[in-house]
C-alpha cells in the first residue's frame, strides 16, 4: 500500500489554511515541525482535565497530571528504545548537549579532549567551548568532505588516551548526511571515549533503537519532532546519569536539602529541577506515540521521493547548486542549495511570495559555512506531511528568482 | 505571488553596485556583522580636512537589500560627515517605516521593505558600518 500523504497533512491544521490567497507550503521543518491533532488534543486535555503541578501534590488534578507526565516519558522511552528512567525532560535540544557539557563536562579535567565536527550546530560547539573555559579541555575538529559527510576517514588520528566524548549531529542540520554511528563508536571505543549524538534533525524522521546504536547520549527537540516548543529531550545510559552530578539547583531534584548539605534525587529527577514543562511533555509524549504510528518506512521512501523531485527540478534550473549529496544514500529529507549570483535570502523572501516557507543563511553553522566560503545556503526540509505540489511551489519560486534577480 | 518586494528599483540599486570595493589609503574603516543572518558589510571612508567623506568604499557579503543599500548611501555619502550620514539614514528610517515622514532619494525606494520586519536590518547594516567608521 502506497503512502497517503493526504491522510497524513489532514491530521496537521495549519496546513489547510489560505494565507494572502495561498495555500501554505511548509519546508521548514528543520526549523520547527507543524503539530499534529493528536498532540494538539493531548496538551489540551491536559490543561483543561489535568492541570496542577507534578509530583508533589496529593489532590486529584495533581495525580492525574503526574501520571501525564510520567506517560510521557514512557511514550518518547519507548520511541527511543529506552528504559524511561534514562529519559531526562529538558527545555530543548540545546538544553540537552548544555546539560551534558555542563554536567558530564564537570567529570573531566583539564587535558582531556572531547571531538565534535566541522558541520556541528552552534549549540554543540558553543558549550563545550564554554566548559573549555571553565575547566580547560581540549576541542578536536573532524573535518568535512565536499560532499558535506563527515570525513571519518580523520577520525582515527585525532583519537588520543586523553578524548572522552565524540559529540556529533546523527543527521546534518544543513546537508541531511546521516554519520555512520557503527564506525564512529568502533572508533571511540578504542579509547574508552563516549558517544553523543545530536538528533535533532533524526529524531522527526521515525522511531529509535538507541541501545543498538551503542551510543551513550541522545539529544532531541520536542518542535522539530512534531512536539510542542519549550521541550527537549537528553537519554544518557543510567550509570551515566547516575555519575553525573545536576545541571540546575531547585526543587524537585533533591533527596534532602539542609543548609550545610544537600543530596540529589536519582535520574532522571535529579536534572529536572524546578517545575518542568509539564503541558509540552505532555504534547510530545503524544508526537512520539503519533511517530510510531506512522509506517516509516513508506514515509521515508516518500520523503526520499520528494528529495529526488527536488534535486530533480533544482538541476533545470540554471546556475543551481546543490550544497551536500548529490544522492538520496546515508541522508534524510534535509536538502540546502545554492543560486548563482542570488543571496540565500533573496531566494528565500522569493519563496514566501509563492506561499514556501524555507530557512535561508548559515544555519547555525557558521564554522560549515567558512570551510566553503558560503555567504549561507537555501535549506528545503521535510516532513511527511509533505506533497508533490510543495516541491512543485519551491521550484516555480526559485526559477522566478533566478529570472529576476540576477 | 503576495508581493512585490523585489521591486525594479531596489534590484536596480543593487545591480548598479555604486561605491562596492575597497579603498587604497582609506582614513577609516569599519566592519559589521548581522550575528543572525550572517550578511556582513565592511566600509572604507577617505575624510578631508573639515571630516566630510571624500570617498567611499563599501564590500557586502549580504542580500540584495543590504547590496541596495550600501549601494545608495555610497551614491549620496561624498561631502557629509556623521551628522549629514545621520539625515540619510533617516531617510532610510522612514522609507522602512521605522520613523514618521516622507523619505527621501534614493531611500524611497525602499518603501517595500516596510512591512518585512526581519529584513530592516538588512537595509540598516550599511549605515552602522558606516556610523562606526565615522566615529
Amino acid at each position: 500500500m502506497s503512502f497517503d500523504v493526504s491522510a497524513v497533512r489532514r491530521q496537521f491544521p495549519i496546513l489547510s489554511q489560505i494565507i494572502d490567497g495561498q495555500p501554505v507550503h511548509y519546508l521548514d521543518n528543520g526549523a520547527s515541525a507543524q503539530t499534529p491533532d493528536a498532540v494538539l488534543d493531548a496538551v489540551r486535555v491536559y490543561e483543561t482535565t489535568s492541570r496542577a503541578n507534578v509530583l508533589r501534590g496529593v489532590h486529584r488534578l495533581a495525580e492525574r497530571a503526574t501520571e501525564a507526565y510520567e506517560n510521557a516519558r514512557v511514550e518518547v522511552a519507548t520511541f527511543l528504545g529506552v528504559d524511561p528512567m534514562e529519559v531526562v525532560f529538558t527545555g530543548g535540544c540545546t538544553a540537552a548537549i548544555n546539560l551534558v557539557a555542563y554536567s558530564y563536562g564537570s567529570l573531566l579535567r583539564a587535558g582531556d579532549r572531547i571531538i565534535l565536527s566541522e558541520l556541528e550546530h552552534h549549540s554543540n560547539i558553543v558549550p563545550w567551548q564554554l566548559l573549555r573555559q571553565r575547566s580547560g579541555i581540549e576541542i578536536d575538529v573532524v573535518p568535512v568532505t565536499v560532499n558535506g559527510r563527515i570525513d571519518l576517514n580523520a577520525l582515527p588520528r585525532l583519537l588520543t588516551p586523553r578524548t572522552k566524548l565524540i559529540s556529533l549531529a546523527h543527521v546534518s542540520n544543513v546537508t541531511g548526511t546521516l554519520v555512520d554511528v557503527h564506525a564512529v563508536v568502533t572508533l571511540a571505543r578504542t579509547v574508552g571515549a563516549k558517544v553523543m549524538l545530536d538528533g535533532a534533525q533524526r529524531a522527526p524522521h521515525g522511531p529509535l533503537d538507541l541501545p543498538a546504536m551503542g551510543i551513550d547520549f541522545y539529544a532531541f527537540a520536542g518542535h522539530k519532532a512534531y512536539g510542542p516548543n519549550g521541550i527537549g529531550v537528553l537519554w544518557a545510559k543510567a550509570e551515566l546519569l547516575e555519575a553525573m552530578p545536576p545541571f540546575h539547583g531547585g526543587g524537585s531534584m533533591i533527596g534532602r536539602v539542609t543548609f550545610a548539605e544537600t543530596t540529589w534525587a536519582p535520574p532522571p529527577r535529579r536534572f529536572e529541577a524546578g517545575t518542568p514543562p509539564i503541558g509540552p511533555a505532555i504534547g510530545l509524549g503524544a508526537a512520539c506515540k503519533w511517530m510510531r504510528g506512522l509506517d516509516w518506512k513508506e514515509a521515508h521512501a516518500h520523503e526520499m521521493a520528494l528529495v529526488e523531485r527536488l534535486m530533480d527540478g533544482l538541476q533545470k534550473i540554471d546556475g543551481t547548486a546543490l550544497f551536500g549529496p548529490g544522492s538520496t544514500q546515508n541522508r534524510y529529507p534535509v536538502l540546502s542549495f545554492l543560486l548563482d549570483g542570488v543571496h540565500p535570502h533573496d531566494v528565500a523572501q522569493t519563496l514566501d511570495s509563492f506561499g514556501v516557507a524555507v530557512r535561508a543563511g548559515h544555519h547555525c553553522c557558521q564554522p560549515l559555512m567558512d570551510r566553503f566560503d558560503l555567504d549561507g545556503t537555501t535549506r528545503v526540509s521535510i516532513a511527511p506531511y509533505n506533497d508533490n505540489t510543495d516541491i512543485d511551489a519551491l521550484l516555480t519560486g526559485v526559477q522566478h528568482a533566478a529570472r529576476t534577480l540576477r | 505571488m503576495t508581493d512585490q518586494l523585489y521591486q525594479d528599483r531596489i534590484v536596480a540599486l543593487a545591480k548598479a553596485k555604486t561605491g562596492a570595493g575597497k579603498l587604497t589609503a582609506p582614513t577609516k574603516s569599519a566592519r559589521r556583522d548581522n550575528p543572525l543572518c550572517g550578511d556582513r558589510v565592511i566600509i572604507d571612508v577617505r575624510l578631508d580636512d573639515g571630516g566630510k567623506i571624500a570617498e567611499i568604499a563599501h564590500q557586502v557579503r549580504g542580500c540584495l537589500l543590504c547590496q541596495a543599500s550600501a549601494s545608495a548611501l555610497a551614491s549620496v555619502a561624498v561631502g557629509r560627515n556623521a551628522a549629514g550620514i545621520e539625515k540619510v539614514r533617516l531617510d532610510a528610517e522612514r522609507a522602512i517605516g521605522r520613523e514618521e515622514g516622507e523619505a527621501g532619494e534614493p531611500f524611497a525606494a525602499f518603501a517595500p521593505v516596510r512591512s518585512h520586519k526581519s529584513r530592516h536590518e538588512c537595509v540598516l547594516l550599511p549605515f552602522e558600518a558606516l556610523k562606526e567608521a565615522l566615529s
